[in-house]
């Protein structure tokens, strides 16, 4: 029987959401890690059981946990797996060590600081993980400061590919109030060399030659906060999405405006339409409707939360532009919470179940692509990331 | 053998549930100990100290015999007290509200 996995990431640990295909009971497991911040937690396609989770601390750093068996279970993979013969792991924390080797790390870039100087990349945290679609021990790494890892070990050692900081407009990449991250990996999967990133604030990257080089994609994005609204970096993108069936097709949620690209990032124009503030961080794409599209509206980029005290999902069926509010079994009145970037998730029942997280600690579900909402739980940590394994 | 009194977060993640007991070769100094600490638990490597230049994460504090030993060379000699394993060596989390 079919059934879904939710795996929520959340300031004090993982908690992960298991319930058949119809979605009505839910058995909640956590928290996994308890008190650490868990950015993002996301499974392989290739093999369900898989999940790597990207778990930090201020204090203790940065840890890469796996788990093989589907979340019961977790290990450090790092430097490798085992136990001594009186049961302490040999793995360890995870190294990511930008690359500054003669041979792929040149030239070693810096970027721009708050100050107008250039400041050297430090690496603070893992913001998400993607695994590869097709090898369970692939995944990628997206950190801060803005770079782009890769394992092919399965967690063991994870390497940069320096091609995206080291392409020419590093330099000009500058932190956003939460950080110069990179928070956003999407992988073609009808080409196996294509990939996206986005980086807050830079901007969208492409890649046609598996990741070794890259080219910024932000041709029509426009802000106001830069002092060429129109530059070729500098933007602050904080989402972007595709359908499956339709990858060249992408949305994007900026820091203001929602946007389209029809030519994988080519050129890119304004969808927002009718929303009420065009402010957000999630966007998602259906599963089974390339045309069908998610955003959270959030009041202002100083104002982080829901406009009007209301908990409003709007959909557009028509890929932007004309948008509906869906609001049933949403809060309508004194609602102040935020969804983050990378707290909403779809799954691919045949009903289309939509998923999203709160900083208030709901998990809300949807299972009939947004018109009924109904939490899953109601006081979680508050909520980092949202991702959703569909299981056969 | 020396005592080491871990945060709670990090005997999580090493898998122990009391003060860690190792034994160091040579001169008892921070660096010694601590060398030996992610000798023994691995998953601790990057977690105290950098794992490239090898500096205190920012948030911790080294104490021992009610001294706070953060800012002495990490070469340097640790008490007795320590040495002898008569006094625990406590690595701290900075507090922090909210």
């Amino acid at each position: 029987m079919s059934g879904v996995r939710v795996l929520v990431g959340t300031r004090k640990g993982a908690f992960i959401l298991t319930a058949d295909g119809k979605r009505e009971r839910w058995n909640v497991s956590g928290p996994h890690f308890a008190g650490w911040e868990i950015y993002h937690v996301k499974g392989s396609l290739a093999d369900p059981n898989r999940l790597y989770a990207s778990q930090s601390s201020g204090w203790f750093g940065q840890v890469i946990q796996r788990s093989c068996d589907g979340g019961k279970t977790w290990e450090t993979p790092g430097g490798g797996m085992g136990k001594t013969p009186d049961g302490m792991p040999t793995g360890e924390s995870n190294k990511f060590v930008y690359d500054a080797t003669p041979e792929t790390g040149k030239p070693l870039t810096t970027h721009q600081w708050y100050d107008g100087t250039q400041h050297p990349w430090e690496f603070k945290r893992v913001w998400h993980l993607e695994p590869s679609l097709t090898d369970p021990d692939t995944a990628y790494a997206g950190v801060e400061d803005a770079g782009l890892f890769r394992t092919t070990d399965g967690g063991k050692t994870w390497q940069e590919l320096p091609g995206l900081r080291g392409h020419g407009t590093g330099p000009k990449w500058q932190p956003g109030a939460g950080g110069m991250c990179l928070h956003t990996i999407l992988l073609d999967p009808t080409n196996s060399r294509r990939m996206y990133v986005a980086i807050s604030a830079a901007g969208a990257f492409r890649s046609d030659d598996g990741g070794t080089s890259w080219k910024p994609i932000n041709r029509g994005l426009r802000s106001q906060y830069i002092p060429d609204p129109n530059a070729e970096v500098g933007h602050c993108v904080h989402r972007i999405a595709l359908n499956r069936s339709r990858p060249n097709v992408l949305f994007m949620q900026k820091h203001w405006d929602v946007m389209r690209s029809d030519d994988a990032g080519d050129s890119w124009h304004e969808v927002s339409g009718n929303l009420p503030t065009d402010f957000g961080f999630v966007i998602d794409v259906h599963a089974h409707e390339p045309d069908t599209i998610y955003v959270v509206p959030i009041k202002s980029d100083s104002e982080h939360y829901v406009p009007d005290a209301k908990l409003r999902v709007f959909r557009s069926r028509t890929g932007g532009n004309e948008w509906e509010a869906l609001t049933k079994g949403l809060p309508q009145r004194d609602c102040y919470v935020n969804v983050l970037r990378d707290a909403m998730a779809i799954d691919s029942l045949d009903k289309c179940g939509v998923y999203f997280g709160t900083t208030g600690g709901q998990v809300y579900l949807s299972p009939d692509s947004g018109d009924n909402w109904t939490p899953i739980v109601r006081d979680l940590p508050a909520v980092l990331s949202v991702e959703v394994q569909t299981l056969k | 053998m020396i005592r080491v009194a871990l945060p709670p977060h990090l005997r999580n993640l090493a898998h122990v549930k009391e003060d860690v007991l190792l034994d160091v070769a040579g001169p008892v100094t921070r660096a010694s100990v601590l060398d030996a600490l992610e000798a023994r638990y691995p998953v601790l490597r990057g977690t105290i100290r950098d794992h490239v230049t090898a500096q205190r994460r920012p948030f911790l504090r080294f104490f021992a015999c009610q001294r706070d030993l953060t800012h002495e060379p990490p070469d340097a000699p640790l008490p007795d007290a320590v040495a002898s394993g008569a006094e625990p060596f406590l690595v701290i989390g900075a507090i922090a509200g909210g």
